[in-house]
């Protein structure tokens, strides 16, 4: 008996410490000597997209890498993390990431938990219709149970259509992009809606180029900003520097056309730093 | 510290009272579904039989996303069918409690099964002495007995079902785990209260049930 009980009582110690070790394992602080992690979408043409190959793509991942180079790490030395929207200010603050370039729309309730540099882009939302959708869209007149939107659950473009501009629209919300584009296809929603750049990135995909188009609304300002941790100002101010230079040397401009580009999205010239300490 | 609850942009409540709505609808039919597979499953007809266990097997062992948003891909955009139209809330709605019923009515027809091999053979062996048909048998004999004994089986498959609701969020069905997605979009500052809300709301729904079922089951157990 007592000889059963010792051997739990050490069985439970090993586990114990396995898991112990397992959580002071991820605990570096995003970069290491020189190394650095840097988080993005995985799922996000024209924005951040991890590839078949494994490439990584996009405008956020082009932002992140002349970020990175101006910090003094090769483009060998960066690992891709993905973001996910839900767990971006965790991995920050957790140190899991040095710092992310994910769609990170720079708001107050953020603000509390992390700190950001930029911005370096902005979006507005706006419709994804149909290529051969002649509607006229009239910002003033979207407000009727006629219209059927879509939008991923949960996320801010689709908060503003129930409680801004379209309450009572008939809007479908999909756990991805890929099941709207799927219904905007089969006719079962008029309009896809969200920032404009992410429906650009979609718009301007292989699959579905001559497809959609977008329908140049513009309902909402979404300022990209890059995430990094609460109060790192002396980090802040290297990557707004990178930033300024980045639009100054015209690789901001090259990048954005030549992700935007093939969708003809207008998109706005590049901002003004506005995320000083 | 809970202030966001208190800003009248989240209606929780009706969040969840639509869970309890999906897990109303869903339960009854999964039980009325599962029944009539269990039916099938344990019957003399070898087509029925044969049915019932392709159905169960392969619909078991599908994830739920998977079969709910195939509602919604499938049956809603590609064939069309809304399932007496409406808008797209009532459409998602009426298409997650089929998809609920379609994936939890296996669980309830295997608990069932299992329920109808307790009871003895010589009970139907006897029923269908005095000359009861098999549906006789099934229905007046076997399936009251049966039922009695799985009644805690059966409390489990409920709970999982309340719990399983969330996955209507993947087509939009406006309930617990869609708000929780909106407040942890908007609410990154308050990011573990937003998950200790919805939990706490899922353990006020799944609590008691089980209590009450788990009390239910030692009443009505067949004492043997």
């Amino acid at each position: 008996m007592t000889l059963r009980k010792s051997g739990l009582a050490a069985a439970t110690a090993v586990v114990l410490a396995l898991t112990a070790t397992a959580c002071g394992g991820g605990g570096d602080s995003g970069s290491d000597g020189d190394k650095i992690t840097i988080g993005i979408k995985f799922d996000q043409p024209g924005l951040g997209l991890k590839t078949q190959d494994g490439e990584y793509t996009g405008f956020d991942v082009d932002v992140a890498r002349y970020v990175a180079k101006e910090l003094g790490y090769d483009e060998k030395d960066i690992t891709w993390k993905e973001a996910p929207s839900g767990e971006r200010e965790n991995m920050i603050s957790n140190g899991d990431v040095k710092f992310i370039v994910g769609t990170y729309s720079i708001t107050d309730e953020r603000k509390e938990r992390v700190s950001f540099a930029g911005p370096y882009f902005i979006a507005h939302q706006d419709f994804l219709v149909r290529a051969g959708d002649d509607s006229t869209w009239n910002q003033d007149e979207l407000n009727t149970k006629e219209l059927k939107l879509c939008s991923v659950t949960g996320s801010t473009s689709a908060q503003n259509v129930k409680n801004k501009f379209a309450p009572k629209a008939d809007l479908q919300e999909y756990g991805g992009y890929s099941e709207c584009l799927s219904g905007l296809e089969n006719e079962a929603v008029d309009a896809l809606t969200t920032d404009d750049s992410i429906l650009a990135g979609y718009a301007a995909q292989k699959e579905h180029q001559g497809k959609f188009k977008l329908a140049g609304l513009s309902l909402s300002d979404e300022s990209y900003g890059i995430g990094l941790k609460k109060g790192d100002t002396e980090l802040q101010k290297q990557i707004n520097d990178a930033l300024t230079k980045m639009v100054e040397d015209g690789s901001w401009v090259k990048a954005a056309d030549k992700h935007f580009g093939p969708a003809g999205y207008d998109y706005e010239p590049a901002p003004e730093i506005t995320e000083k300490s | 510290m809970f202030d966001f609850l208190d800003s009248g942009q989240y209606d929780v409540l009706g969040a969840f009272w639509v869970t309890v709505q999906l897990t109303f609808y869903s339960a009854i039919g999964s039980l009325i579904w599962g029944t009539v597979l269990a039916g099938m499953r344990v019957g003399p007809t070898p087509l029925m039989r044969a049915f019932g266990t392709v159905y169960v097997n392969a619909v078991r062992n599908t994830p739920l996303t998977v079969i709910i948003v195939a509602t919604s891909l499938v049956l809603y955009q590609t064939l069309g069918i809304t399932l007496a139209g409406g808008d797209s809330k009532g459409i998602g709605f009426r298409l997650a409690v089929l998809g609920l019923i379609a994936y939890h009515a296996t669980f309830v027809c295997e608990a069932l099964r299992s329920g109808i091999n307790t009871v003895p053979v010589g009970q139907s062996e006897a029923a269908r002495a005095l000359g009861l048909g098999f549906f006789q048998v099934l229905t007046l004999i076997v399936l009251p007995q049966a039922f009695r004994s799985v009644v805690a089986p059966l409390a489990n498959v409920l709970i999982a079902l309340t719990k399983n609701t969330t996955v209507a969020a993947a087509i939009g069905v406006s309930e617990a785990a869609l708000l929780m997605k909106e407040m942890v979009e908007n609410e990154s500052d308050a990011i573990f209260l937003v998950f200790a809300v919805v939990a706490f709301g899922f353990v006020v729904l799944t609590l008691p049930t089980g209590m009450l079922l788990g009390w239910v089951s030692k009443r009505v157990a067949v004492k043997r």
